[in-house]
């Protein structure tokens, strides 16, 4: 066996260039993917909630379906077997970008579902009572106090789905893992480069958790 | 009559807990509903302003008729203050941004004048160096005094109270009812349900005494407190004093 030590370390100066530019793909996929994914985790969550059958169930299905499936599998199907049915393929990014954004909605979905339902009914009967709206007392009274409920699950999602981008190294995203496997193979290093990639990717989910701990104390504070 | 109800029924599922109510208000009165719990007096209230729906029967209020599905409810509901027993205040909202907010939505306020409002309704409840607080550093007495005048910067015509009073320790009763005793003599339209017999009788002109989803007696508070023609009236009573 060989010691820790025993790597050439420093070789991995080199290719910090590349990896950055995989981290970069990692970011903006996740980023872009995530806002998408809050998106349509709002209207499907609330969908969850409307009393409209038709509306309800087109909900489930989504998450159902999302939820039933490996997020390896919906990337391969949208990359690989899509463009079979509507002889176009997409750019393996915005590929990439929309298995997030469908993926994490669905499960978002659910966070937003269970947070408004978590939120005292007597919040809906007073705004209501006073005259407003059900999408005003919604948006004024009961999204606020549901969305500071969902900010620990929320980024419990987006750092499951911050990793869940490394899939997408199998449709050829340029990602942080695609980035350190092309490396690895043409340069025969790959302790020294997957350990690298993998402290990246644990800079990124600390830094978040960080981030989204202060939010929440600050939320905490007001009211 | 601001109000008028007939021959009202509500059920939820094969539960009836209001069998047939007949009930009208007149413009400034001051109506107490006592009863034993469970005897269908909050859900009575509740109809009132349609946050429970409507089985059968007829609920006009100030001209509406509740009971038809087509009116536009917000606009009823802009007219009928309530105060509920959780007091309901917005947590995530300070006093006075509470107060503010459904003139703002509903009545089209301006900010300022949204806050001069609600300013005038804190001095009145007595809670005016409170506006910037947040509900969860009040005690119950406080909310509860912040939720009327929270109704009241709807200006309504009606007001419904639900047990106002019955989640709040005792010392801090006599506060809040002082405050709706005030808007009594001001000549406000007001609906209580209550088990504060007190008020009931000093406040109250009339009082309805409901029972397993009727009203079994109602009339003058004073008769019905120390003259009830029902033996059920005068069953309950003798419990809760």
């Amino acid at each position: 066996m060989r010691s820790l030590w025993d790597f050439n370390w420093v070789g991995v100066l080199e290719f910090l260039p590349q990896l950055g530019v995989g981290l970069l793909y990692t970011l903006l996929v996740s980023v872009v993917g995530l806002v998408i994914g809050f998106v349509l985790g709002a209207i499907f969550g609330l969908a969850r909630l409307s009393r409209f059958k038709i509306v309800y169930a087109i909900a489930s299905i989504y998450i159902e379906v999302i939820r039933g499936t490996p997020l390896l599998v919906q990337a391969i199907w949208l990359f690989f077997a899509l463009p079979l049915i509507i002889k176009y393929t997409l750019p393996s990014v915005l590929a990439g970008i929309i298995v997030i954004g469908i993926n994490s909605g669905a499960y978002i979905a659910e966070i937003v579902r269970g947070a408004v339902q978590s939120i005292d009914k007597g919040q809906m009967e007073a705004g209501r009572s006073l005259g407003m709206s059900h999408h005003i007392t919604m948006l004024k009274v009961i999204w606020p106090q549901a969305f500071k409920r969902m900010i620990p699950p929320l980024g419990n999602q987006f750092i499951i789905s911050i990793k869940d981008t490394s899939l997408l190294s199998v449709i050829l995203v340029p990602e942080l893992l695609f980035q350190g496997r092309t490396i690895a193979s043409n340069h025969f290093n790959s302790v020294e480069i997957y350990t690298t990639v993998a402290v990246f990717y644990l800079a990124i989910t600390l830094t978040l958790s960080f981030v989204l701990r202060r939010t929440e104390k600050r939320l905490e504070l007001r009211a | 009559m601001i109000i008028e109800v007939t021959d009202l029924h509500k059920s939820f599922g094969d539960n009836e807990v209001l069998t047939g109510i007949d009930l009208s208000v007149s413009d400034g009165e001051v109506v107490c509903v006592i009863g034993p719990s469970g005897s269908g007096k909050s859900t009575l209230l509740r109809c009132l302003n349609r946050l429970e729906d409507i089985t059968g029967g007829d609920v006009v209020v100030d001209g509406h008729r509740l009971s038809d599905r087509n009116i536009r409810i917000d606009d009823v509901r802009a007219e009928i203050g309530m105060v509920f027993q959780q007091f309901n205040l917005f947590p995530h909202k300070s006093v006075i941004e509470n107060i503010m907010l459904a003139p703002m939505m509903v009545r089209q306020l301006g900010k300022e004048q949204a806050r001069e409002r609600g300013r005038a309704l804190l001095a009145k409840v007595g809670l005016a160096e409170k506006e910037n607080e947040y509900p969860s550093r009040l005690s119950g007495g406080q909310q509860q005094r912040v939720a009327i005048a929270r109704a009241l910067a709807m200006e309504p015509k009606i007001m419904l109270f639900d047990e106002p009073t019955s989640a709040l320790d005792p010392e801090l009763v006599g506060e809040v009812l002082a405050v709706m005793k005030q808007l009594a003599l001001e000549g406000m339209t007001m609906v209580v349900v209550t088990h504060e017999m007190g008020f009931a009788r000093e406040v109250g002109d009339r009082v309805i005494f409901m029972d397993d989803g009727v009203i079994v007696e109602e009339g003058d508070p004073v008769q019905v407190f120390d003259n009830p023609r029902h033996t059920r009236t005068r069953a309950f009573l003798d419990r809760v004093r």
